[in-house]
């Protein structure tokens, strides 16, 4: 089957005044694919992202989004794609529910608070304040809410940033859970493992540049291949495994 | 797909924000808790003390004895600098108890004392009387104590209406609410969610910016409509706040209040563009709102100023509020009548919108 491209970024260039943060990226992102920009802090990840989400306008080059240029059609980009900020509150005062009826009144999408706090496991949770969820339950609400308008892609800025490691793979199931429903993921992440467990595709950024694309497996026999070694003999578990394995898979709600 | 929807937008943003207003505590507590205090306070302190003002008619004579004694009466109180047309139009509303003119006869007895009395102030009106009537059985029955009386008097009585404190302060109340809910309100709203990233959230969906500032916009008005229908409604009950028109007054001060609180709210929308964090709203917003508070009559009447401060008081919105709602609540003014008031804040609308536009941040 040959992969279609649903996101299409060529030489995009974007400065704030003198300094350039994204100096010249091309990539393209698969439909139905998980994908990951990867990065050090500063390499214009977050940037990239908000561009192609029609947030920020971009300097010069091109970007296409399910085959809409974010030029012309920001308008219909927008409601084909689904987008979670690093950082970014709710509005204030109100519980889970009436929050995913105020973004069903702004996405103008008719869906019940029940049925899409229910895709998140938030149900029990429909009259809390956003501020009293714990970091994962908070991932899985703004999740919830890049779902309501049905998109065809999502983005993820960092979502399991600061999470235990229960409530990450937790949040990692749901996330495969999404792209198995057919929706393209886009993430970034400053965690490796991670990203070779979750994308299909990653694409390693630095400096405002591309310095690699290609499959997590295919970077790694790459790498083995060049002759690289770690240092440490390599085990069969790592520390994570022992601290699932101690602490059980279950994830804690507070 | 269905048509994108800005109005669908925009009403879902308004019933947010104004679910968010009423559990936020500050806005009720400035919206109605104080108002509501301030009147309480002032409407049993105002109107107390014992001189009873009286006008002294431009033909009355003043070189008389009866004009003398009058003089030296510590209760009354004398009003000679007053026109004619004024006299009257205080004496309809109680603003002064009564009007009296002496006149000098040809005949026995030699003075005659009109007095004017009104319905408005039948409780000071009943002081004079008896004052009156005292003074003039010692004037009638000094020196020499023939039959012949030095005066007579001749009462009548106007008909007119109270103006009470209540009717001073509750408009001038009215007007600080919307000025404190208007300008901290907005300030606080809009910079918090342009620095909780709420405002970029919603930017990431189809909505428009102006449904994001109209929703705002409605749902603060609600609330401040509904502040106001209970101030108003709670003085009227309550204090006996003068609504001359009845509901056709209500409506019409809802609709100075939808005024007042359009221009209010630029200067909240001015605030949250210029202040870089949470904690510089309050000393920006006290800026805007004390000198009006102080200086725009919400108190007390800005004539009692020096003048160099009441062409200060002159020039802020708030004046022009305040002023607009006593005509219409009290006089029975329509909007019509106001234009002078209106014009004035229009003009304010101009400017603040203007500065407003410039220095607006979204993100």
């Amino acid at each position: 089957m040959v992969k279609q491209p649903i996101i299409t970024v060529k030489n995009l260039v974007k400065n704030y005044g003198d300094f350039a943060a994204v100096k010249g990226i091309s990539f393209e992102v698969y439909e139905g694919e998980i994908f990951g920009l990867l990065g050090p802090n500063g390499a214009g990840k977050t940037t990239t992202l908000e561009v192609i989400e029609t947030l920020r306008d971009k300097t010069s080059g091109e970007v296409t989004v399910d085959g809409l240029s974010i030029d012309n059609d920001a308008d219909k980009i927008k409601q084909r794609i689904g987008v979670q900020l690093q950082a970014a509150g709710y509005y204030p005062n109100l519980n889970l529910s009436e929050l995913i009826t105020l973004f069903c009144g702004l996405y103008g999408i008719d869906k019940t608070p029940t049925e899409m706090l229910e895709k998140v496991a938030l149900t029990d949770k429909a009259k809390a304040k956003y501020k009293d969820l714990s970091g994962g339950q908070k991932q899985r609400f703004s999740i919830a809410t890049t779902l309501i308008n049905n998109p065809k892609i999502i983005f993820l800025d960092e979502p399991t940033t600061g999470l235990d490691p229960q409530a990450r793979r937790n949040l990692w199931d749901l996330i495969r859970e999404i792209r198995d429903s057919g929706t393209t993921v886009v993430i970034t992440t400053h965690y490796m493992d991670e990203a070779e467990e979750l994308c299909d595709r990653v694409a390693f950024v630095d400096g405002g540049h591309i310095v690699g694309i290609n499959t997590p497996n295919h970077f790694i026999d790459e790498l083995v291949a060049s002759g690289f070694e770690r240092k440490k003999e390599v085990k069969l578990a790592n520390l994570e495994d022992v601290f699932i394995n101690l602490t059980g898979k279950e994830w804690r709600e507070s | 797909m269905n048509q994108y929807s800005n109005t669908r937008a925009t009403l879902a943003i308004a019933v947010a924000s104004f679910r968010s207003i009423i559990r936020s505590p500050s806005a009720v507590v400035f919206s109605l808790a104080f108002p509501l205090i301030f009147i309480v306070v002032f409407a049993n302190i105002g109107g107390s003390g014992v001189t009873v003002d009286v006008g002294v008619a431009k033909t009355c004579d003043t070189v008389g004895p009866v004009y003398q004694v009058l003089k030296n009466i510590k209760v009354i109180h004398l009003i000679t600098k007053e026109s004619s047309k004024e006299m009257a139009s205080n004496l309809s509303k109680g603003n002064i108890d009564a009007i009296i003119n002496i006149q000098k006869n040809n005949a026995q007895p030699p003075y005659t004392l009109h007095v004017q009395y009104t319905d408005a102030s039948q409780q000071k009106g009943g002081v004079l009387k008896s004052v009156l009537n005292s003074v003039f059985y010692q004037l009638n029955s000094q020196g020499n104590t023939t039959v012949q009386p030095v005066a007579n008097i001749q009462e009548t009585t106007v008909k007119g209406r109270e103006y009470k404190y209540i009717d001073f302060i509750l408009p001038g109340m009215l007007g600080f609410s919307l000025l404190s809910s208007g300008v901290f309100g907005t300030a606080f709203v809009f910079l918090s969610l342009r620095l909780t990233l709420v405002i970029k959230r919603f930017f990431a969906t189809p909505v428009k910016r102006y449904s994001i500032v109209l929703g705002e916009a409605i749902a603060r008005l609600v609330f401040s409509w509904i502040g106001a229908l209970f101030i108003i409604l709670v003085g009227h009950y309550f204090f006996g706040f003068t609504l001359v028109h009845g509901i056709t007054t209500v409506a019409n001060m809802l609709v100075l209040s939808a005024i007042g609180l359009i221009i209010f709210m630029g200067f909240g929308f001015i605030i949250s563009g210029i202040a870089k964090n949470e904690s510089t709203v309050p000393p920006l917003s006290n800026i805007i709102t004390m000198p009006q508070f102080l200086l725009s009559g919400t108190f007390f009447a800005t004539t009692a100023f020096p003048q160099w401060l009441q062409s200060l008081s002159n020039i802020l919105p708030l004046t022009y509020l305040n002023k607009a709602m006593r005509e219409v609540a009290f006089e029975g003014a329509g909007l019509g009548d106001v234009t002078h008031e209106l014009l004035i804040l229009g003009i304010w609308f101009i400017i603040i919108y203007a500065v407003a536009v410039k220095t607006f941040k979204w993100e």
